[in-house]
């Protein structure tokens, strides 16, 4: 029943875009009926998983002609959660694009947007229902060739182009690792099923680990497998931006999570890795984030951060379940797995409000905006909400989650294996280290945007968005503010993937609400939010009795200050650059005003992707000439490739 | 008690530059003269610029309710306050420094830059010191951690604790805005930080930016004096004793005030960068 609810879904949503190709090229109707059937899909697939949390699922099972392959699903604790979460960013997505994406200001490329957003919605729930490998892999691929094409929707730029081709180069690389993962599981296993009963040791165990972190690690953006993640969030249109960045990167991390649960028993340096990874992603994802000018790649490097510190969450579950704590392992997978719908919510949020600035004002640099909160207060205020929710402010759903990796750090410090404690009483200032720069960046981007004065002239004809833009947006900001203010209503989602994940723990009655300070966090939590609100209405009553004079900002007596002198996103974020020069390697050009008539120049700033621009472009040029002197092989007549064919055939059997 | 301690501090500057200084009242004389007065607002600004006071006194003063005084538990406590004790903090910074922005200033978007900037060598050296007190104590609750068993956590793991502190006072030089990090008197440089964030408030908005701050001071120097004096007597002689310990920190600010330049921008994160390290050396003495 469950099973076939969000199958039902996944279909309607993968039909959504369908019935608008018959459509009229400029015409509403085609985008209505998709909006209408990705509400009625969401609809489904979230009753279904709220079912299965509710009463557990029995799976389903059927035939299906494929070599290895069984139609098998089933919605347990870990599927359920990302089922929820894939189902809830796709309908207000949809709905969001109804005001974004119109097919009348868009005629050439949004039937073709929706039919792709609805199919790699569709991917997306097969992939974490799937039960077997080669379901799997079709969910995956759907998805991966889904979202290159969403990506690249404005094909006629060339930066689009480019962009997409580096996404499927990456989504590339992924299938074949994977391929490679699901060849060495079947060949320890002995089954293309998940539920193997067979332990997988040794030297299996260990490519298992290595390929899964390559092959998810290059989906969910982990640093330095993000290359393709800052273009590719960048240059599509913000409500895939959301999806992307809310939904699809978090099937690397369904990747993990669900590979790690076939290990009861890992080796200890398996989470110290996976911990050090996400150390490594977070701080540098932030520190990039912090260099950017342009808010739709700023948001995409925090989307590495993020992955970063769900990774931190991973990590200590790993460990956790290496010693047998139950502790741990209900702090860092309920902290990841919770951060995971959080990043979900408020990156949802903030790309739909980046979107709702890009639509009013047509750029997407922050150094051209400022000002916005007067033309656009509600927008101004989604992003706040989700600016305040991704720092791991409380009381915001990001220090719930924030909270409980913290807790899982702290009591590996209280351990009294000191080799160990080592790794994660290291991970928590590594954390603070994440929160505090996310902070700086945060306050950057919601302050140049937002507040002072307009710094050119694209505010001009900027106004507030319309209600498909804000209703979207207000729900997620109150989502934001639910798990922030009530965070033991969801615990019992995440105590049930707890419970999926390592079920030889599960008779610990490690439950989240024991284990972390949920109702004092909650009570605080509506505390801090209720006298905010009181504060707010005293000050509101003082200036009704004693109205305010206004003047203009002093700024230190200057006669005539203007927008340009304002701090822009470069000078506020240089001195933190500065620091992390080492790794951004900022391109800086900082004129010489010395002598008594300095020429007129102007100082710039720019980070561009180290790994990408530095690395891998340089290597793959390389390959590429190296590539050259097989060309012969290359002759392109189809009588030659046959022969290719053959010959390889042949070879194949003999080697058998 | 908050803002007497700035009165403490002023007095010992006065008394290092030979003068009788200011009475110890005059902060909260002064807080009080900008509590009456009328409120003046940037025609750039939004809501935002009015929520900054707001949300730093109100952070401030939940902070204030997580700090055990002494040996006396704190009112609210549980597993895991520590962390929420450093992000209200950070709540509150994310407001003060939005306000400033929200003037369109230059001069105020510095001061934010500069904050946001040094609390991000601040954080990991507060979490180091935490981790310090989490390893000595065996508890993630700071009325624990720095609560009764502080006599005995002196006797496991002095040294470490020593390291502690000094990283604690430099974070709290920081966090207050004192010298050499930044100079609470005056505002009008190129080189101040907090100061130069509060320039547009006035009248009862730059009142309660005082309280606050001062609260900051005040909550911040009850951690470091109770790592520093962990006298575990009677209740009565622990606040007699706690009372002294927060005077003698004041004096102790305001000779490291009186006797010290402000360092060059360029050499605060260096300085920050030494108390990260001083903590996390408090790590490894702990780590056996």
């Amino acid at each position: 029943m469950n099973e076939w609810l969000v199958m039902t879904g996944a279909f309607l949503a993968a039909a959504s875009g369908v019935p608008g190709l018959w459509t009229d090229r400029r015409g509403t109707r085609g985008e209505r009926i998709f909006a209408a059937l990705m509400v009625v899909a969401s609809l489904c697939g979230l009753t279904g998983a709220a079912l299965a949390v509710a009463r557990g699922s029995h799976g389903l099972d059927l035939a299906w002609p494929v070599p290895g392959g069984r139609f098998a699903i089933r919605l347990d604790g870990i599927a359920a959660l990302f089922v929820i979460q894939i189902f809830a960013i796709a309908g207000l997505g949809a709905i969001y694009g109804l005001g974004y994406w119109k097919q009348s200001e868009h005629p050439r490329d949004g039937r073709k947007l929706r039919l792709f957003y609805g199919l790699m919605t569709a991917g997306m729930a097969l992939l974490v229902c799937a039960r077997n490998t080669m379901l799997f892999m079709a969910g995956w691929e759907i998805m991966a060739a889904a979202a290159f094409l969403t990506v690249s929707t404005q094909d006629e730029q060339k930066s689009v182009r480019d962009v997409g081709y580096v996404y499927m180069a990456a989504t590339r690389l992924a299938t074949l690792c994977l391929f490679a993962l699901f060849a060495v599981l079947f060949a320890s296993t002995g089954t293309f099923d998940f539920a193997a009963t067979r332990p997988i040791t040794g030297g299996a165990a260990t490519a298992i680990l290595l390929l899964s972190i390559v092959a998810f690690g290059l989906k969910a953006g982990l640093m330095p497998m993000h290359v393709w993640l800052p273009g590719a969030h960048a240059s599509a249109p913000s409500h895939v931006s959301a999806l992307m960045s809310g939904v699809l990167i978090k099937m690397g991390i369904y990747g993990f999570v669900r590979t790690f649960s076939f290990f009861p028993h890992p080796p200890l340096w398996w989470g110290q890795l996976v911990l050090l990874l996400g150390v490594a992603s977070g701080v540098l994802g932030v520190a990039f984030a912090i260099g950017q000018h342009d808010f739709k790649r700023l948001l995409a490097y925090h989307s590495v951060e993020n992955i970063g510190i769900i990774c931190m969450g991973l990590g200590v579950a790993l460990i956790g379940r290496t010693l047998g704590s139950s502790a741990l392992v209900a702090l860092g997978l309920g902290g990841a797995l919770l951060h995971t719908w959080n990043h979900g919510l408020f990156k949802g949020l903030l790309f739909l409000s980046a979107g709702s600035v890009l639509h009013s004002t047509g750029t997407r640099e922050i150094d051209e905006l400022g000002g916005l909160s007067k033309r656009m207060p509600w927008t101004a205020f989604a992003f706040l909400v989700g600016a305040v929710a991704i720092c791991g402010l409380p009381p915001l759903n990001g220090f719930v989650s924030e909270l409980f990796v913290y807790l899982g750090l702290f009591e590996t410090a209280r351990l009294p294996q000191s080799d160990l404690w080592l790794t994660g009483a290291l991970g928590a200032p590594a954390l603070a280290l994440i929160g505090a720069l996310a902070l700086a960046c945060f306050v950057k981007a919601f302050g140049a945007m937002f507040l002072g004065e307009p710094r050119s002239h694209r505010t001009d004809a900027s106004h507030e968005a319309s209600p498909w833009l804000l209703g979207p947006m207000a729900i997620l900001a109150l989502l934001c503010a639910f798990i922030g203010l009530l965070p033991w209503l969801v615990t019992p989602v995440l105590d049930s993937a707890v419970a999926t994940w390592a079920p030889e723990l599960a008779s610990s009655h490690a439950r989240l609400t024991t284990l972390a300070p949920l109702s004092w966090v909650s009570f605080l939590a509506v505390s801090l939010a209720m006298l905010l609100a009181f504060a707010a209405l005293m000050v509101r009553r003082h200036l009704h009795q004693r109205p305010a004079e206004q003047a203009g900002t002093w700024d230190c007596g200057y006669v005539a200050p203007g927008p340009t002198m304002q701090y822009s996103s470069s000078s506020f974020a240089q001195t933190l650059v500065g620091i992390f020069s080492w790794a951004l390697r900022p391109k800086v050009h900082n004129p010489d005003t010395r002598g008594f008539f300095p020429h007129k120049d102007a100082y710039t700033s720019h980070v561009d992707d180290v790994v990408l621009d530095s690395v891998l472009i340089p290597a793959a040029e390389l390959g590429s000439r190296a590539a050259k002197r097989m060309k012969w092989l290359q002759r392109g007549s189809m009588q030659a490739y046959l022969l290719y064919i053959l010959l390889t055939l042949i070879v194949l059997f003999l080697w058998r | 008690m908050p803002l007497f301690l700035l009165g403490i501090i002023g007095k010992t500057k006065a008394a290092f530059a030979g003068r009788v200084g200011p009475p110890l009242l005059q902060p909260t004389f002064d807080v009080i003269k900008l509590l009456r007065k009328g409120l003046i607002f940037s025609r750039t600004t939004t809501w935002v610029f009015r929520a900054g006071p707001i949300v730093s006194l109100v952070t401030a003063l939940f902070a204030a309710t997580l700090i055990p005084l002494g040996t006396h538990a704190a009112p609210i406590s549980f597993e895991g306050d520590l962390v929420l004790f450093a992000y209200l903090f950070g709540l509150g910074r994310f407001f003060t420094v939005a306000a400033a922005l929200d003037t369109g200033s230059a001069f105020e978007g510095m001061g934010g830059a500069r904050e946001v900037t040094f609390s991000c060598l601040t954080e990991p050296a507060l979490f180091f010191a935490l981790i310090v007190l989490t390893r000595l104590s065996g508890s993630l609750s700071l009325s624990m951690m720095i609560g009764p068993g502080m006599g005995q956590a002196w006797h496991f793991g002095g040294a470490s604790l020593v390291l502690v502190a000094a990283s604690l006072f430099i974070v709290l030089l920081t966090e207050t805005c004192r010298i050499p990090i930044d100079d609470p008197t005056t505002h009008l440089e190129l080189t101040m930080i907090h100061e130069v964030m509060v320039l547009d408030h006035g009248g009862p908005a730059l009142g309660i930016i005082h309280y606050a701050a001062a609260l900051k001071l005040f909550v911040l120097g009850a951690v470091l004096v109770r790592i520093a004096v962990p006298y575990t007597g009677s209740p009565w002689a622990s606040w007699g004793v706690f009372a002294l310990g927060m005077m003698a920190l004041a004096v102790l600010i305001g000779i490291v005030e009186s006797t010290m330049a402000r360092l060059r921008m360029a050499q605060v994160p260096i300085l920050l960068l030494a108390a990260c390290l001083l903590s996390a050396f408090g790590i490894v003495l702990v780590a056996r």
